[in-house]
């Protein structure tokens, strides 16, 4: 069984929570007490039937307003595999929210309400969802039941959403028609679209093909952490231990280090199980090395013929996350990879206005929520890779150096 | 190049790889880490995670227990066990020696769940940790969905829920100024059955009130408390001896037991698989309070 990461993006009233809570209902995952205590939150409101946003909207801020103000991370299985939900709020004001969780997503999706067709908030997910480069994309267009279960309304805005994504990067769309309230098209087939030739939402989710999503090519192995015991039974033992970000790393295999230059070979690989003869990602393993090479945190090993560009100068998209605007000229930490350096902001070289796509370029800072072309010039060379090529060595994020807040996330575009 | 199926992981295999990055990264990153340690059955998979990270070098952090000093024995005995066994350094954080020094006051119903979380915070303060593990998962409670898997804390240990720090990625941000510190949950993408599916793959020694067995039990509020030196029946209330298991392990006074004839660990996998309560709807007086109980709880610095 295999793992999928998927986001959602919206409001109550496109019927978001609707679909997770059916999706988690119909799957077995919603417990009796948890339902029970809804129920009774839903009755002490004043509300006729059980609020199902109130699974999903835990803190009581969210409660009280009636409104999903962060991320909240839900969970299902069914036989064939195992889902995360990142289930993020749709307003322009959280739009930091649908970035965090459009960043390790799988699969978004772009739930429409097919009386409204497109809106802003669903040209937003899907820029973001093309930024972040989220390799499978579903438009769900949802309530079809409110519109005749029209073939001609569905076509209308898949067609809309098409226009629209032409001028995005997305790899893989599926559209489908569904009714979360009524189930159709969720886990079973509706039967009130034969013109639909489709799955339903459930069985895309399980089958879709996630394997040749990760970057098998490129060799690369962000040093996390030193493992030297220096104990009577291990006195000379010297791993390196990290998470593969991409590429296959083989035993015997020569690697160089950078930013040393200096190359030598795989003398082994140690798995949290054992030994193993290849790691691969998203694998957690020790890395021990035929000669005794600097080497250590923040550094990677890669091959020779195949390696990250180390730069000083970086120019990324950046979504900026702190109230205080980011302005030309502030410094900030970075975090790349497993290296922390200083960062100066050169140039913001414009706003990108994620509903219409419009590069504005009189715009010289970025406000919270916006997302914008950003030059850096970095303290120490960094060893970065274009986002569009590695999801793990072409992302940041920024720290405040004062309050040591994470106030943006940038992914790098060269 | 192809690409053999081989190649992919299992989603517990990448659970199990996310786990140790997490784990590493808080090693790497804070200065004095430690790793909260209950003898429950999540902090056990996390201590074998831990391992696991730095081997074959030593755990490179020490094992805290907030003891409540109302224990069930076989937790305790297991945990002074497993310190043993592999090398750790343990701290332990005593509730009753806080009690003793006048520095908090148990509820009125004997409870120490809540004065466990100041014993905590002075736990934190007098080791000077500026991390600290624990084995919470986000599956368990509504607030615990919410929250980041580095959970940054102020000098009072307070979670701030409108207030955390964006997490992108694969990317921990663990900066912190001196008194303040972070919570960080490695287990964050887990599950109940996660848990039971490692333990079981993993062949980890669980202590023995997970499985079924017959225990003295009387009925409060519709769940089986185990009757021990402090949790009494009230008057008029029989106990009666039943086959029961603990789904979770927490203070004696508050945590249930389940009936259950679970007593191999893939009847316990068949059974969580199958049950329609959550383990802490069915086993926690402690959330049972309110629909926010754990939110308030965790603003005061609760895990």
């Amino acid at each position: 069984m295999d793992l999928l990461r998927f986001a959602t993006a919206g409001s109550v009233d496109d019927g978001k929570s609707t679909l997770i809570g059916r999706l988690l209902y119909d799957s077995k995952s919603i417990f009796e007490d948890q339902l029970e205590s809804i129920e009774l939150a839903s009755k002490n409101r004043g509300a006729e039937t059980t609020d199902l946003a109130l699974l999903t909207d835990g803190l009581r801020a969210e409660r009280e307003q009636g409104i999903t103000i962060d991320v909240a991370y839900r969970y299902f299985a069914t036989p064939k595999r195992k889902f995360i939900i990142a289930d993020t709020p749709g307003h322009q004001q959280y739009t930091r929210n649908m970035v965090t969780g459009a960043s390790t997503a799988d699969l978004a999706i772009i739930l429409v309400d097919a009386r409204k067709g497109l809106t802003e908030q669903s040209r937003r997910h899907a820029t973001i969802s093309s930024l972040l480069r989220v390799p499978h994309v579903v438009l769900a267009v949802n309530k079809m039941d409110l519109v005749d279960w029209s073939e001609e309304r569905f076509d209308e805005i898949y067609r809309e959403f098409t226009d629209f994504a032409s001028k995005l990067d997305i790899p893989d769309l599926t559209a489908i028609p569904v009714s979360a309230l009524l189930g159709d098209n969720i886990v079973d087939r509706s039967t009130n679209m034969d013109w639909y030739q489709g799955t339903s939402l459930l069985y895309h989710l399980e089958n879709v093909h996630i394997g040749s999503d990760r970057n098998l090519q490129d060799v690369r192995f962000p040093v996390q952490y030193v493992v030297r015991p220096q104990t009577a039974e291990h006195p000379d033992y010297r791993g390196f231990a990290g998470q593969v970000a991409s590429g296959i790393l083989k035993v015997g295999d020569e690697v160089m280090a950078l930013p040393s230059g200096l190359s030598t070979r795989v003398a082994a690989i140690d798995g949290p199980n054992g030994p193993v003869d290849a790691a691969y990602p998203p694998m957690s393993v020790t890395v021990r090395l035929e000669d005794e090479i600097d080497l250590s945190r923040g550094d990677i090993l890669c091959r020779k013929g195949n390696h990250p560009e180390p730069t000083q100068d970086i120019e990324a998209t950046v979504c900026w996350m702190d109230a205080t605007p980011l302005t030309e000229r502030r410094k900030v930490s970075i975090l790349h990879t497993t290296r922390m350096a200083r960062a100066m902001v050169k140039e913001i070289a414009y706003e990108l206005n994620v509903n219409t796509l419009h590069r504005d370029q009189d715009v010289h800072e970025l406000g919270l929520n916006s997302i914008g072309r950003v030059k850096l010039r970095v303290t120490t060379p960094l060893l970065i890779d274009d986002y569009a090529e590695n999801r793990i060595t072409g992302s940041f994020i920024l720290i405040d150096e004062a309050t040591h807040r994470t106030v943006g996330a940038g992914v790098i575009r060269h | 190049m192809t690409q053999p199926a081989s190649l992919a992981l299992s989603q517990l295999d990448a659970l199990e790889a996310e786990a140790i990055h997490i784990i590493r990264e808080v090693v790497a990153q804070m200065e004095r880490p430690a790793l909260l340690f209950s003898g429950g059955k999540d902090s056990i998979c996390l201590l074998h995670l831990a391992i696991k990270a730095f081997a074959p070098a030593p755990v490179p952090m020490p094992v805290v227990h907030i003891d409540t000093g109302q224990n069930f024995p076989e937790v305790i005995e297991y945990r002074d066990r497993i310190v043993e066994q592999y090398g750790l350094t343990l701290v332990v954080g005593s509730v009753q020696d806080a009690i003793d020094a006048g520095k908090v006051k148990e509820a009125p119903d004997g409870s120490r769940n809540r004065i466990q979380t100041p014993v905590l915070l002075e736990t934190i303060e007098d080791n000077r940790f500026d991390a600290c593990m624990g084995g919470a998962r986000r599956d368990e409670e509504k607030a615990r969905a919410k929250e980041r898997v580095f959970s940054f804390r102020d000098e009072f240990g307070q979670w701030d829920p409108r207030n955390q720090r964006p997490e992108l990625w694969s990317l921990y941000n663990g900066k912190v100024h001196p008194g303040e510190s972070i919570r960080v949950f490695p287990l964050s993408n887990w599950t109940e059955l996660d848990i039971w599916d490692y333990i079981r793959s993993r062949d980890i020694e669980v202590p023995s009130i997970y499985y079924a067995h017959d225990r003295e039990v009387f009925l409060r509020d519709g769940m089986w408390m185990a009757s021990n030196e402090w949790a009494v029946p009230p008057e008029g209330v029989e106990t009666q001896v039943r086959k029961v298991r603990y789904r979770t392990v927490g203070d004696a006074t508050l945590t249930a037991a389940v009936e259950s004839d679970a007593d191999t660990i893939d009847k316990i996998i068949e059974e969580t698989a199958a049950t329609r309560l959550t383990e802490r709807g069915a086993t926690r007086g402690d959330d049972r309070v309110s629909e926010a109980a754990m939110e308030d709880r965790k603003k005061e610095g609760y895990f």
